[in-house]
């Protein structure tokens, strides 16, 4: 991390990551952006916007509507040479694209011995909360961190968000970057029916201008605490902060920031400090990344634990409309688990 | 930045090679915010000028047909040329008041949704023929694969405008249980598949149907719709080989309304070939057809249908139209496009040519229209409020929380009977007062 004396603005997550983009295209003259909607609209999302007009269609332009071929066109772009950076619109429309990620380019690198790589970072806002019915909801992190070959980055803020789109371009392994499009404005913190605080007065959205990068594999401590361990990433940071504020728990709580890889020893740290862990995310319990980190915890930490790991998770069903914040994993959700951990 | 292999290092330029360098050419449309509209380009050909070759032709002898534009509707109303269908004015009055119907469904609905009584809308302005016309083409138990703007075929069908309207609501009597995004629904008593925001993945799907349906010698056939843009996913080329190598009884449509989201056609290969000169490639018959004259529309449908009925393999419709509205609720389209090209699109509106065409046949009236209007609207009007005693999105009359578990599964595993308990018990919790209804 190198923030030095650079001037900081407050951004949004939307801000910040296109300030990301921007530096990086700046730096790099192979980063090229490219997706459904990005170009000339600058993304259904806006985050790409000023883009093309700044750097030319040759390096930020739309796409036919075929996410298989973004993706299949970033592998053979970065097997050139280039470092592609392809926007899916929806994390939920990335399956047509399954098999050149999973087949492709988590695998060049292996299966050419380092002749082949796949340096590229596939961008998608991902998650519910937005009354987005099943196809524009879905949290589908697990399917990804599950293929070896892939890393899976999500930021919870757009300081966040910047320094680490800006390490995934960098790096040379592909990567998934999921945005929680819930927080793209604001670090909504699961109580629906109130108003969502801007960005502007969390400090996360302390953005300092030009580059700066945060590493893959870093955890952060979103607050440090005793009485438990809070495990997270995204949008459920916010969520979990709120309701361990409004409960009054000394949580610690861990923005992971990076699934794979893992930041195992911040986690480990805290768990045999705390002997008490929450695990959150807002995707299907079923083999989600909770599951994951359970086994770990469990391997490494058992013999410090005082009671048994907690999962809140989204129900194990397709992401409903009208019932939507009765399949969030919300306060009432979150706070049972933690009463049930204090308990212990 | 990172270091990178040495093969990595990127080369600029062709090295110094006398060959020339090689371009990229990205696509780019012809109008942008604020550009005046000129479409002498499009060189739109007379009504009546295009062969109709039997139903029974080889896929080949439709080849013309792909890069030309059927056209009935001439420019004094009148229906003309060999593809003219000769219906007989109920038949057209009962097209014409679909259509409208239709067109005003979408009006209150996408008001609604400013007035906040729903997340989402998506109107089907200037293209209510592509569904409505192809629907009265078909049988009404042909099965039908619509994307999102399909609105106009349940409404041919007979689907309760009430009944759209609890889907959109997301309401206690929407019979989807309020699990879609509106506007997404399903009837199979109206042989209406349910809609996937998942794009062109009904392609290969009704190639299956109707793969199905031959199989076991019935006589019912399936037609799918696409937009323009989806096209270019592969679902719809899976779809197409499909139906070629089992000459399946399926008629594909492809909604060519210029534009997807804020891309132009071009982004779906546009710029070098029409989308019904696809079907050439694999061996399908093709028609392309001006999609905003219902008659023509009709008698494209009714060709392929007849075609597919009689064993004679699947065809693909390209309707050439124009999406007069935004994307959705959520699309401002004026970032992106001109909004002179609505108001000069050549080929007019469905709505208007039909009703001429009509009044020129002595067989309607502009008081009639009016008075056919007032009372869509009033109609809308009424239904809306009915559906509203169910409730609009947000306001507590939804479905009970357990049905949120049911359908993921025909029966309810252990963990799913878990978890719908602890739903209930966060309701509780939520709402102490609360009774289940
Ligand atoms: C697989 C998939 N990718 C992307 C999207 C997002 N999306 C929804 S509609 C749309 C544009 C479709 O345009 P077109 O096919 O021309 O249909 P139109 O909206 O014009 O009717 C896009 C990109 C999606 N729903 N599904
Ligand atoms: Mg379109």
């Amino acid at each position: 991390m190198s923030e030095g004396i650079a001037p900081v603005r407050r951004l949004n997550m939307i801000e910040a990551i296109n300030d990301a983009l921007d530096v990086m295209m700046d730096r790099d003259p192979d980063v090229v952006v490219f997706g459904e909607d990005v170009g000339f609209f600058g993304g259904v999302f806006r985050a790409t916007a000023g883009l093309q007009k700044k750097y030319g269609t040759h390096r930020v332009f739309d796409t036919p509507i075929n996410e298989c071929g973004i993706i299949g066109a970033a592998v053979g772009m970065g097997a050139y040479g280039l470092r592609p950076v392809p926007e899916i619109q929806f994390a939920d429309y990335i399956y047509p694209g399954l098999d050149q990620l999973v087949s492709e380019a988590a695998r060049l690198r292996y299966r050419s011995a380092g002749e082949f790589i796949a340096p590229m970072t596939v961008r998608s806002p991902f998650g519910g909360g937005i009354f987005g019915g099943q196809t524009h909801s879905q949290s589908p992190e697990a399917l990804f961190t599950h293929v070896a070959g892939l890393k899976t980055v999500i930021p919870a803020t757009p300081y966040d968000a910047k320094g680490l789109l800006i390490s995934a371009i960098e790096d040379n392994d592909p990567v998934i970057f999921f945005e929680p499009k819930r927080i793209y404005n604001g670090p909504f913190n699961g109580f629906y029916d109130q108003p969502v605080e801007p960005w502007a007065r969390h400090e996360g959205s302390e953005v300092p201008e030009g580059y700066y990068s945060i590493p893959l594999g870093k955890a952060r401590i979103a607050r440090a605490g005793e009485a438990l361990t809070v495990i997270a990433y995204g949008t459920m940071i916010h969520v979990a902060a709120a309701v361990c504020a409004e409960k009054g728990v000394d949580a610690e709580i861990i923005d992971l920031r990076s699934l794979v890889p893992l930041d195992i020893d911040t986690v480990q740290k805290s768990v045999e400090k705390t002997g008490k862990c929450l695990i959150v995310h807002e995707a299907t319990r079923t083999c989600g990344f909770g599951a994951e980190l359970s086994a770990l915890v469990q391997e490494r930490c058992f013999y410090h634990l005082e009671a048994p790991i907690e999962r809140v998770t989204g129900f194990d069903t397709p992401y409903p409309h009208s019932l939507e914040w009765a399949y969030f994993p919300g306060p009432v959700r979150i706070g049972e688990a933690l009463d049930r951990l204090l308990k212990a | 930045m990172a270091d990178r292999p040495a093969s990595e290092t990127p080369s600029y330029g062709n090295g110094g090679s006398n060959l020339p360098p090689l371009s990229l050419h990205v696509p780019e449309p012809r109008f942008r915010p604020g550009d005046p509209v000129d479409y002498t380009h499009l060189a739109i050909p007379p009504a009546g000028a295009q062969p109709r070759p039997d139903e029974a032709c080889a896929a080949s002898d439709t080849a013309p047909l792909c890069t030309d534009l059927i056209r009935v509707l001439d420019d004094s109303h009148q229906a003309v040329g060999p593809w003219d269908p000769k219906l007989d004015a109920e038949t057209l009055r009962r097209m014409l008041r679909v259509m409208a119907l239709t067109r005003a469904f979408d009006d209150r609905m996408y008001r609604g949704q400013r007035q906040g009584k729903t997340s989402f809308y998506m109107k089907c302005t200037g293209e209510e023929a592509t569904s409505v016309a192809s629907a009265f083409a078909l049988a009404d138990d042909d099965m039908v694969f619509p994307s999102y703007r399909q609105q106009g075929i349940l409404i041919a069908r007979g689907y309760p405008i009430v009944e759209m309207i609890n889907q959109i609501y997301s309401n206690r009597a929407d019979k989807l249980k309020g699990r879609q995004l509106p506007i997404m629904y399903s009837s199979r008593e109206h042989s209406f598949f349910t809609i996937s925001g998942n794009l062109a993945t009904q392609y290969p799907q009704a190639a299956g149907w109707a793969m199905a349906s031959a199989i076991r010698g019935d006589s019912r056939i399936a037609s799918a719709w696409v937009g323009e843009g989806s096209s270019a996913e592969g679902d719809f080329h899976a779809a197409m080989t499909f139906a070629t190598v089992y000459n399946a009884p399926v008629v594909f449509n492809i909604v060519n309304n210029q534009w997807a989201i804020s891309s132009f056609s071009g982004f779906a290969g546009a710029e070098r070939a029409t989308f019904a000169s696809r079907a050439v490639g694999y061996g399908m018959a093709g028609l392309r057809v001006d999609g905003n004259d219902p008659l023509a529309v009709y008698a494209a449908a009714r060709w392929a249908a007849n075609r597919a009925r009689s064993n004679m393999g699947p065809t693909l419709i390209e309707h050439f139209t124009y999406r007069a509205e935004g994307h959705s609720t959520s699309d401002d389209p004026g970032q992106y496009r001109s909004a002179h090209e609505r108001t000069e699109w050549p080929l007019g509106d469905p709505i208007m040519r039909l009703k001429r065409h009509l009044i020129a046949r002595g067989e309607w009236s502009v008081e009639q229209h009016a008075a056919m209007d007032t009372e869509l609207i009033e109609g809308v009007k009424a239904a809306t409020k009915e559906a509203e005693k169910n409730g609009i999105l947000g306001h507590g009359l939804h479905h009970p929380f357990h049905t949120m578990f049911e359908d993921v599964f025909e029966e309810l595993p252990w963990h799913l009977q878990e978890q719908s308990e602890q739903a209930m018990r966060e309701r509780r919790i939520k709402w102490p007062e609360w009774k289940e209804s």
